[in-house]
């Protein structure tokens, strides 16, 4: 995985798949529309203020609330490169993952991290660096079986990579 | 072992299974609606595998935006039909057969004790009230299990909560989870299982142990459990048509924690905006709070159980004038039971409006959206910014007690300032 640069912009704790993602708009499943109306709720200029490669950082239990994986990929297409969270919801843990949306786990460096600050990411290392604030943290690493998802593209490539296995069987 | 990780290891023929382990189950029930099942099924397309694990195992309900709220929404269900016609999947509700998911796969006996049940949908953890272990996941998971058929878990902790005492008058499941809610916070079971037991929930209803396993997902948990008992196996009877795996948790079991809760102390509450943990006692709210609208449905609390306290309270009294009050019966033999009760009657009497069984409301979708500035005193289960609007609405989350009675006052208030009394 690449090296992600971009700035942060700063939520709080419980940042819900609503505010995410208004379930006025669930009625498509289009990337591009879903990423216009991201984070509306909380800061209706979002879409227009980030830029691409841009990072999320928030507080505990983002992505609380619904299960629709439209909240991952409206964050995605809008070009985050990133969330940096204290702990995510599960739901949104999981499908964050199956989307392909790199999320990261770090409550020291949400701490210290204001909006506007540079970031510097290298998921491989599981290193952040606040280039602003010119401080490095470390993330812990992933269960091998998740990272095993991750190398083959998410979970639906990993699973038709064990389908084809068993076919050649 | 707890409750979650005897189901799990039952699954998995496994004498033990320990929290933290991940593990692979196979499903026995998939899940998707009208808003995840599109998604799904787009992911699932693109494999080009041509054959779902099992169509008798897949269960699609058309209830977020249905009836149809606009054109995309019509296209989204559309998608699904097709989908159900192509894969001969039977489980599909759409028309005069649909109603909200997590009121309608219990009913119809979709769903059992010792089930393992994903669905794509967030309260798909309401049927841990039959001791099923049922938890939300994203259309991509979802769609990982209709090419499978299994899916993987990390085998969560488990916090127990035991209730004990004697419920006050109007008090249901409602004030208790979310008095729970609001004691241990939105994560306070963050990836955990929540078992609920002791004294007071052996006593509750069915109807009620599904408000109260709905909304684990609220405390952040992955499922919310009750033993099955004497009342489970009658409510299965004539519904359930495969053997039941009746567990039952160790004695000896290890828990993360343990919370014990005092009935007798809790009386109505209401989440405040923005959280369901934001819980008061209706009695210490400070001012009038005044109100736009009352909901009184959703997968939380739109049973016979709820109507019938709703019905209750409206009973030769009328909603008031500064108020819409909606009624949504969660399912048409919900509705018909309703009518047959004399509850539709009641309710039209009292100047109600009546929906179809839908989600609506409740996400904000369609069938009584919220203005700017306006308050609405709701059963439902979530309560966050815009949800059941403008994002500068309000949601009040209570039992159908409260709801019924604020809808008559016109403000956030108890059947008692009505006059009326209740035994429980």
């Amino acid at each position: 995985m690449k090296k992600i640069k971009g700035k942060a912009w700063k939520f709080g704790d419980n940042i819900d798949t609503d505010v995410i993602i208004p379930a006025r708009y669930l009625n498509t499943t289009d990337p591009e529309e879903l990423a216009k109306h991201c984070m509306e709720d909380i800061d209706p200029e979002f879409f227009k203020k980030i830029n691409k490669g841009d990072i999320i950082v928030a507080g505990k239990n983002f992505g609380c609330g619904s299960s629709r994986e439209h909240a991952p990929i409206a964050i995605k297409a809008c070009g985050i490169a990133c969330v940096i969270a204290e702990s995510f919801a599960r739901i949104f843990y999981r499908n964050a993952f199956n989307t392909g949306l790199l999320i990261l786990e770090c409550p020291e460096a949400v701490k210290n991290i204001e909006t506007g600050d540079e970031l510097e990411i290298y998921p491989e290392e599981g290193k952040i660096i606040n280039l602003t604030k010119n401080k490095t943290y470390f993330i812990k690493p992933l269960p091998s079986f998740m990272k095993k998802i991750l190398e083959d593209g998410g979970l639906i490539p990993h699973i038709m990579k064990k389908f084809e296995i068993v076919h050649q069987k | 072992m707890t409750l979650a990780e005897k189901i799990l290891a039952t699954k998995l023929n496994r004498k033990y299974v320990e929290p933290g382990e991940l593990v692979e189950v196979s499903v026995d029930l998939t899940l998707a609606n009208d808003i995840t099942g599109p998604l799904a099924i787009k992911i699932f397309e693109s494999t080009n595998i041509g054959k779902v694990f099992d169509p008798e195992k897949i269960v699609l309900v058309m209830d977020h935006f249905t009836p149809n709220k606009d054109i995309k929404s019509a296209e989204q269900v559309r998608t699904c039909r097709e989908f159900a016609k192509k894969y001969k999947i039977r489980h599909y509700y759409e028309g005069g057969n649909c109603g909200i998911e997590h009121a309608l796969l219990p009913e119809l006996g979709l769903v059992g004790p010792g089930d393992i049940v994903i669905g794509a949908d967030s309260h798909t953890c309401t049927y841990g009230a039959l001791g099923a272990f049922a938890t939300g996941v994203g259309s991509t998971d979802l769609a990982g299990a209709w090419i499978t058929g299994k899916t993987w878990f990390k085998v969560p902790e488990t916090i127990k909560f035991i209730y004990y005492g004697k419920l006050n008058p109007w008090v249901t499941g409602k004030d208790l989870i979310l008095w729970t809610i609001g004691d241990i916070g939105v994560d306070g079971a963050l990836y955990k299982a929540m078992e609920f037991t002791g004294e007071v929930i052996k006593k509750l209803s069915m109807a009620e142990r599904f408000t109260m396993a709905n909304m684990a997902i609220e405390a952040g948990g992955k499922v919310g459990l009750i033993e099955p008992d004497k009342k489970t196996i009658v409510y299965i009877k004539n519904r359930f048509k495969r053997k039941p795996i009746i567990l039952k948790a160790d004695k000896k079991a290890k828990y993360a924690d343990i919370k014990e809760y005092d009935v007798s102390k809790i009386d109505l509450v209401v989440a405040l905006p923005h959280l369901p943990s934001n819980v008061k006692l209706v009695k210490d709210l400070s001012n009038k709070i005044f109100i736009d609208q009352v909901v009184i449905g959703s997968c939380t609390n739109g049973r016979i159980e709820d109507l019938a306290i709703a019905a209750k309270i409206l009973k030769n009294r009328k909603v008031n004038p500064n108020l819409r009050c909606i009624i949504i019966p969660a399912t048409p033999n919900i509705y018909y039971q309703a009518l047959k009760k004399g509850y539709i009657r009641v309710f039209i009497e009292a100047g109600a409006i009546i929906s179809p069984p839908t989600c609506g409301p409740c996400l904000g979708g369609h069938m009584g959206i919220l203005a700017k500035g306006e308050k609405a005193v709701a059963t439902t289960n979530r309560n966050f910014v815009g949800r059941m609007g403008h994002p500068e609405s309000e949601v009040y989350l209570a039992g159908p007690a409260v709801a019924a009675a604020s809808a008559v006052l016109g403000y956030i208030g108890t059947p008692e300032e009505l006059g009326l009394k209740r035994e429980n």
